[in-house]
């Protein structure tokens, strides 16, 4: 068979020889990407210095711009990435609906709200300074994230269940909610609080530092391969309630296990990136086209494109426009759509 | 909670009647308190009075604005979930909003245009842009345009658009400014003349879709069985694309975009009557116009003497109440 299984009693992964060859090409693409994109910035460094920086062999000067401004943003940018379209593509399958991204569980609205509010709180109207250190401010996203997160599971909770047409709903509704508040706070407040607000409504990983790299690894990496192991529930999500009932499957404990690596994903991104769009909506129908419906190859696949998504963003949104600093969320889109209707155009005219 | 279909009549008589109450209430309260009588002498005997001139110049256009617009993205949002399948699709996905915008803030950066007019014309022309582009690009092939195709190449088009929109306003502190009320949607301060240039259009559209109901319930029981029964399923879509267009594209030329009454609307219509468009239809007319009528009197009241725009006002409102709905009918499909 031109299969690849991995499997032990708590793991099982399976996936054709293609989608094997697709994700290797794709970790190539996004390797060489991060390597192109340590070299780009105000002080050009070429690839051969940059490869003996990450070796610890480089010049002093090239290791501080590399090690202290370009890392920290970069692997930011590819967790943020990654968190975001495996989350994506975990909800569409969850809850069958090609338009299901992390945006509409209300988890991104949540963050984004309670970035305004710290804003609206925590500043001096008088001088347009914050009265605490911004370095909280991923902290207000996280917690943002989380109380959404418990609002939009305790509303769509009901006799028992949670059925995904229910969760999606009623998280469509919170994230109204929610940008409503956005926007009513943004008005209200003196512009350079708006702009500030927007900065970061639009998804940025400017000001990454090496602090957060260590708490946004730690916690995307535990969430990914939780993911990873649970790829096969999703497969049978994707069933249907009554196939996969009929089939013993625990779906209501799944599903409510896949929510919650998915949310945890999505509030670490946001918590340091922002609520970058987009991401997560396209990366998981960018990796379907390629590789098919199947979970085992179509949640890393979406990951690592969501990664290359994010950090070509990033890269392109603090170089090209220099000095200008313009936030990754305003080129995922740039990026990942143009890519994605090419793909749509090309399969519809089969 | 669905109503019988021999209540229906009923129903509909009392919804119309809350309408009017709706209407007649957003004529009367807010800032300046007005009574029933200087609306009726408004008109009667017309004496320049403060209360006779708020009520004419500011309060009527206001109500009709606000009902016009509300029933027409209501109509717009059912129609999208037809095309699409989808009960989470709404004008936006045609890209309607994000065209709007992103030709307005353009044309404020490099033009620094600001007469209201314009405005009107240019979001109308970018909704049209946008939602033209999306139906053709879903269409090319051999299967036509698939509420699948039509889904994501609306959804990737309106990111790009909307992305376009972002960095241009990250970029430009002056221009965020003069577009944050707008993007926010509002139908304050918008005058009748405003009203007249999209109106023609908006009305020709009503008594189309209206007349659309039972062609709608054929197409819904699958594009196989419609076709095989003799229906164009191509036109109808065409169709329904253009009424989307006049519908939403005028209701954000006159408005500015209003996310939420789209989605809403048509789902909180579908938990009272089911799989029949010819009553959704005008059901969802009549609920789009209340709900921004109520939105627009409370966005009155939050921060008086101030306005808030109707858009937030809409969610605070609409969210709750559709919330509820979603966790008590079991039903929704």
């Amino acid at each position: 068979m031109n299969m690849i299984k991995l499997r032990n009693k708590y793991f099982s992964l399976l996936f054709s020889k293609r989608s094997f060859s697709v994700l290797i090409i794709a970790l190539l693409l996004l390797i060489s990407s991060f390597i192109v994109s340590l070299t780009l910035g105000d002080r050009y460094i070429s690839i051969p210095k940059v490869l003996s920086v990450i070796f610890g062999e480089g010049e002093k000067i090239d290791e501080l711009f590399i090690q202290a401004f370009r890392m920290p943003r970069i692997i930011i940018a590819i967790f943020a990435g990654i968190s975001l379209a495996i989350a994506g593509a975990i909800l569409q399958g969850l809850v069958r609906n090609p338009l299901a991204s992390p945006d509409i569980l209300g988890i991104t609205g949540g963050a984004g709200a309670a970035v305004v509010l710290f804003l609206a709180i925590f500043s001096d109207n008088r001088t347009n300074q914050l009265t605490v250190s911004i370095k909280w401010l991923p902290l207000a996203a996280f917690i943002g994230a989380m109380i959404s997160l418990v609002f939009v599971y305790a509303f769509a909770y009901k006799d028992g269940e949670l059925r995904p047409l229910r969760l999606v709903l009623v998280g469509v509704g919170f994230s109204a909610l929610a940008q409503a508040t956005t926007s009513f706070f943004m008005i209200i407040g003196p512009i350079f609080r708006a702009t500030e607000a927007n900065m970061w409504l639009t998804g940025s990983v400017y000001g990454a530092n090496w602090e957060q790299v260590k708490i946004i690894s730690v916690w995307t990496l535990v969430f990914i391969v939780l993911a990873l192991s649970f790829i096969r529930h999703i497969n049978t999500q994707q069933l249907g309630d009554e196939v996969s009932t009929s089939l013993g499957v625990q779906v209501e404990k799944n599903r409510l296990i896949l929510l919650f690596i998915s949310t945890a994903l999505v509030a670490g991104a946001v918590a340091f990136a922002g609520a970058i769009a987009f991401v997560g909506l396209i990366a998981p129908h960018i990796a379907r086209k390629i590789v098919g419906a199947s979970y085992g190859a179509l949640i890393p696949l979406s990951g690592i494109i969501g990664a290359i998504m994010v950090l070509v963003a990033d890269t392109i949104g603090r170089t090209v426009f220099s000095p200008i600093q313009i936030p990754a969320g305003v080129f995922t889109a740039v990026i990942g759509a143009p890519y994605f209707i090419y793909l749509l155009f090309k399969t519809g005219k089969r | 909670m669905l109503i019988h279909p021999r209540s229906r009549v009923i129903v509909f008589v009392a919804c119309i009647l809350l309408l009017v109450i709706c209407f007649f209430s957003s004529i009367l309260l807010g800032y300046t308190d007005t009574s029933f009588t200087s609306l009726i002498h408004s008109f009667t005997q017309f004496d320049g009075s403060n209360e006779q001139l708020i009520i004419q110049n500011v309060r009527v256009p206001r109500a009709i604005i606000a009902s016009i617009v509300g029933a027409s993205l209501a109509i717009a949002g059912l129609f999208m979930q037809v095309l699409t399948k989808n009960p989470l699709a709404s004008p936006s996905v045609l890209g309607i909003n994000a065209g709007a915008s992103m030709l307005i803030v353009l044309s404020i950066t490099f033009f620094h245009l600001q007469s209201p007019n314009a405005t009107i014309w240019l979001s109308f022309i970018g909704a049209t842009l946008s939602a033209v582009f999306v139906f053709g690009l879903s269409s090319i092939g051999k299967d036509g345009a698939t509420p699948l195709k039509i889904t994501l190449a609306g959804v990737s088009i309106a990111a790009m658009f909307s992305s376009i929109t972002q960095g241009l306003l990250v970029t430009n502190e002056v221009a965020l400014e003069q577009v944050l009320f707008w993007l926010a949607g509002s139908v304050q301060g918008r005058s009748l003349d405003s009203l007249h240039m999209v109106l023609p259009y908006i009305v020709i559209a009503w008594v189309v879709s209206l007349a659309l109901g039972g062609k709608i319930n054929t197409f819904m029981l699958g594009e196989d069985v419609s076709r095989a029964l003799g229906q164009n399923t191509a036109l109808l879509k065409t169709t329904l694309v253009v009424l989307v267009i006049i519908l939403a594209g005028g209701a954000v030329s006159i408005a500015g975009p209003i996310g939420l009454v789209g989605i809403i609307v048509p789902q909180i219509v579908r938990m009272f009557v089911k799989n029949d468009y010819r009553w959704m239809i005008p059901f969802c007319g009549i609920f789009g116009a209340i709900l921004l009528l109520l939105a627009d009197v409370g966005s009155r009241y939050i921060l008086m003497p101030e306005e808030t725009p109707v858009g937030i006002m809409t969610a605070v409102i609409g969210a709750p109440f559709f919330i509820y709905l979603a966790r008590k009918g079991g039903t929704v499909k």
